[in-house]
């Protein structure tokens, strides 16, 4: 084998294999944490497990990466059950959240340490060692401790430690969570990149929405144990399956109200505090109850009192309080006993609406969704 | 599936490498912990002759005077010890914490300094000092007409002990009061509380686990201790009659046995006590950013008094040693304030006559001292880190040692293993040296496994996953990134061991049987026996003072430096 050593070569070594997770069952004891857990990652596919502490997300990449013992399922690398596998030959690199990197060794005998382990002969070490750190930047750090670098530092050699020995896939556990604000912007971009110039099958868990939006092909939804959801962020964001998916991406509106036949012989969604909302034939059958869910960002302000528009359910309610955001100003607005927040757009000299004032609100019917639960 | 799943289960959970170390350690503390002790407490409660189970023993026991008054004699001086150590130990807490004060070094060198040297070895340099006809008692006389009974009887083992242990009060209150954060005292004043209200209701109570905590250990360890009573020759209270029941009149005599199982009792009482003082009571108070109490400067009649209080103490503190000193190089010292003349002629015998006594304890100290960090570790590494059934059991029984006086492990090794011959020389294997060895490392393997558990807690479990993750087998990852990381509690766990094994005198006592084969602090005991031998003995105690100083200092060391990493680290 005639192995480059360059970073670019480094990249075109690694065959993407996609990762299929079935049937997953894990429990500690009573604590039921992983649910009949099915994903199918594609080759090359940037995937994000989302959800809030607890759901089982990083439960699901240690399990992937051979720390923990599903009771039932299995989890397939490009087609081979890897499930009885012990950790060190699994062949997937993952990245800390702490980094762990270790402390009594330098940079470059952390990042090497993979590569002894799999007896790879010393001279080709040095190569490969040097081609990861110059592909993160760090070549000229490579003597020193972990505990002489900034964090960001320590985040790239963890990442170099990760991809210099060729894994299969790669597993990101929450690896921006340690970074302040404006280098965690920074680095989503360089992770997102690498990830393209490798073409690494990767993994990556947060609880950021905004974190997997920006950087993920699909994200899983995660909560209580189970998948709610997988999707692009714009499949996720435009047509969430349920209340949760809805809640956590973004800002949600709910009404509550039951499904009517309407005068034009289609389904109207009937409440308290608005006029029938039109719903697609498809949504659910008469008699249901359930949610209405649409975005602020679909009502509108009528301050003129004309009736609504054709395709427009129209809110009557009261404004509750305010929030001042710069471009726009979002208002609670009390409809029927239940809060809805709506975002006007703002311009210089506009008056707010204070507190306890009536308003009328027109809801782009087309844009709500109905969910059952 | 279920089964399946159950296999898979166990697969990851027992591994053979892991469990086949967990037998060892079980074997070897069951062989010399678990056997020795269970046997002792067996032979008190059986008939001498029939073998039967009986209460006849106890009933002895605390019908003969003697015991009685040597019970008492244990519990007064114990709870005296407490008594008079926290004395010395609060006003110096209270100066470290409460005040800007330059003297704190000074206090903190207090701390350790009675630590280096083993109760028993100062003994007969306090006597020469404080006793009837010592050095103090003599000048007093002269110029005031009075003395002072400091060494007479009981007050004696109390004033060594004491200052001997008071450090264990000192390190546990000032580490509980410097861990009370300021806004916990900022808070009560905001609502209106202070002067000694505060210190009351909420400086008190705060800091009342680690008084506990430092007190009991104080009792039990002057309940528990042979050499000072013996070397001071006051031989009624317990720990000094079960070893003289069994070394004068046998290993057969059950009261030796009873009076093991009352102290014992007395260790785990106390014991639980502590546990009971402390329990929901680990008051991690410090919080971000805050820490320690308040302090202020002290006004310079303050100032004085404190200097006073610490200087006064010191001079205490420092008695043993200078008077081991003295006698090391004394020609005759007796009924004068100083000896009449010196020579090194004592330094001369010791390396001549008893050489061996040292290299004994150099051999024993550092072997009993590995076998502590080897277990220890093994042991935290099995109970922080595998799933494997039963792990606790390992730390409990080996943590079970602390109620274990040494009297009583001699005691039960006599018992367990005099009857087995060796193999080829059919001498008992109680009279084998590595007997002593195993002692030495079961009385201080307690110390050693919480250095080793503490160490490893350090080790962050990502930093091993993230090994295994790269490829490495677990043994590997132990071998490259978990013992490199411990190495500094490791090494500070091996060096207090050995420093603090290389004076043991309760076990070794009754387990040395020949001169050629005995340690340091037995042949210390030996010299100090007769007049003559005191100068040699002291010499050998100074040798005695030097191993353990330089295994503390270095043991300090090799801590703080640790700290310094991990600090740096953050």
């Amino acid at each position: 084998m005639n192995h480059q050593f360059s970073p670019a070569a480094l990249a075109a070594q690694i065959e993407s294999v996609g990762v299929d997770i079935e049937g997953v069952n894990l429990s500690y004891g009573s604590n039921h944490v992983l649910k009949d857990v099915n994903l199918a990652i594609k080759p090359g596919e940037f995937f994000a497990f989302l959800g809030p502490s607890g759901c089982g997300k990083t439960t699901l990449l240690r399990l992937i990466a051979g720390f923990n013992t599903a009771q039932r399922g299995e989890v397939r690398i490009g087609g081979r059950d890897i499930s009885t596998l012990p950790p060190h030959r699994r062949d997937v690199g993952m990245v800390f959240q702490s980094y762990a990197l270790w402390p009594h060794m330098t940079v470059r005998r952390n990042v090497a340490f993979g590569l002894e382990e799999r007896r790879v002969p010393r001279a080709e070490i040095e190569r490969r060692v040097d081609a990861a750190l110059e592909l993160v930047g760090l070549k000229h750090l490579a003597d020193r401790r972990p505990s002489q670098l900034s964090g960001g530092q320590q985040q790239r050699v963890a990442l170099a430690r990760t991809i210099v020995i060729e894994p299969k896939i790669l597993l990101l556990d929450e690896p921006l969570s340690n970074l302040d604000a404006k280098l965690r912007v920074q680095m989503r971009q360089e992770l997102l990149s690498l990830q393209r110039k490798l073409g690494l099958t990767t993994i990556f868990v947060t609880h950021d929405q905004e974190e997997a939006n920006t950087i993920c092909d699909r994200i899983a939804v995660m909560e209580d144990g189970r998948v709610q959801q997988v999707g692009t962020p714009q499949d996720l964001y435009d047509h969430p399956a349920n209340l949760f998916v809805a809640g956590f991406l973004g800002t949600a509106n709910v009404l509550d109200g039951t499904v009517r036949d309407d005068e034009a012989g289609g389904r109207a969604f009937v409440g308290n505090g608005f006029t029938p909302v039109a719903l697609p034939a498809a949504e659910a059958g008469t008699g249901a109850g359930g949610k209405l869910m649409f975005r602020p960002q679909n009502l509108a302000i009528r301050a003129d009192g004309q009736p609504p528009a054709p395709g427009k359910a129209r809110l009557t309610g009261t404004v509750r309080h305010r929030e001042f955001l710069g471009a726009s100003i979002r208002y609670a607005v009390d409809v029927g006993g239940q809060l809805v927040q709506v975002d006007v757009p703002h311009q210089a000299g506009d008056a707010l609406l204070p507190p306890d004032a009536p308003i009328i609100l027109d809801l782009a019917a087309d844009k709500a969704r109905f969910l059952r639960q | 599936m279920t089964s399946l799943a159950l296999t898979r289960d166990r697969i990851a959970r027992v591994r053979p490498g892991p469990a086949l170390a967990a037998l060892l350690i079980a074997a070897f503390l069951l062989l010399f912990l678990v056997v020795p002790v269970v046997q002792v407490i067996f032979v008190a409660f059986q008939d001498k002759t029939t073998g039967a189970f009986t209460l006849v023993n106890f009933a002895d026991f605390f019908q003969n005077a003697l015991f009685m008054r040597s019970f008492g004699n244990s519990f007064y001086v114990s709870a005296m010890s407490v008594v008079v150590a926290s004395l010395l130990a609060l006003p110096l807490a209270y100066l470290t914490t409460r005040f800007e004060f330059r003297g704190s070094v000074l206090i903190q060198s207090l701390g350790i300094i009675p630590l280096i040297m083993p109760p028993f070895i100062g003994a007969v340099a306090m006597q020469l000092l404080f006793g009837r006809n010592g050095s103090v008692n003599l000048l007093l006389r002269d110029h005031f007409g009075f003395s002072i009974p400091f060494m007479e009887g009981l007050n004696g083992v109390i004033f060594v002990q004491s200052i001997h242990y008071f450090p264990f009060i000192l390190i546990n209150l000032s580490a509980s009061l410097k861990n009370i954060d300021r806004a916990m005292e900022e808070s009560a004043q905001n609502l209106g509380c202070h002067g000694f209200r505060l210190f009351r209701r909420i400086v008190f109570p705060l800091a009342m686990p680690g008084y506990v905590a430092g007190a009991s250990l104080v009792f039990i360890k002057v309940f528990d201790d042979l050499g000072t009573p013996l070397l001071l020759n006051v031989n009624d209270m317990l720990a000094p009659q079960a070893y003289l029941r069994i070394s004068s009149i046998g290993i057969a005599d059950p009261m030796g046995y009873v009076i093991s199982v009352v102290l014992i009792a007395c260790s785990l009482l106390a014991l639980w006590v502590s546990a009971l003082a402390m329990r929901g009571k680990d008051y991690a108070t410090v919080q971000r950013g805050g820490g320690g109490l308040a302090k202020r400067r002290l006004k310079p009649l303050e100032l004085v008094a404190a200097y006073g209080i610490v200087l006064l103490i010191l001079v205490l503190v420092l008695a043993p040693h200078v008077g081991l000193g003295l006698l090391s190089f004394a020609t005759i010292w007796s009924f004068s304030p100083l000896p009449d003349a010196f020579t090194l002629k004592h330094y001369h015998t010791v390396f001549s006559e008893s050489g061996q006594y040292i290299t004994n304890t150099l051999l024993y100290a550092s072997l009993a001292a590995l076998l502590d960090v080897v277990i220890g570790t093994a042991i935290a590494y099995l109970v922080l880190r595998t799933k494997l059934p039963g792990r606790q059991w390992l730390d409990y029984i080996a943590m079970a040692a602390l109620a274990v006086p040494g009297v009583v492990l001699g005691i039960g090794y006599l018992r367990s293993f005099y009857g087995v011959p060796m193999p080829f020389t059919g001498q008992p294997l109680s009279n084998f040296w590595l007997i002593l060895v195993f002692a030495l490392a079961i009385r201080r393997l307690p110390y050693a496994l919480r250095a080793c558990t503490a160490a490893l807690q350090q080790v962050s479990s990502s930093l091993e996953e993230a090994a295994e993750n790269l490829g490495a087998t677990k043994l590997r990852t132990v071998g490259r990134i978990v013992v490199p990381l411990m190495s500094g509690g490791i090494l500070a766990g091996f060096v207090t061991s050995f420093a603090t094994a290389a004076v043991e005198l309760s076990a070794t006592i009754m387990l040395v049987h020949s001169q050629s084969d005995a340690p340091l602090a037995y042949g210390l005991y030996v010299y100090m026996q007769s007049a003559a031998g005191r100068g040699p003995g002291a010499a050998l105690g100074i040798f005695a003072v030097i191993i353990v100083g330089l295994g503390t200092y270095l043991s300090h060391v090799v801590i703080e430096r640790g700290r310094r990493d991990r600090s740096q680290d953050h």
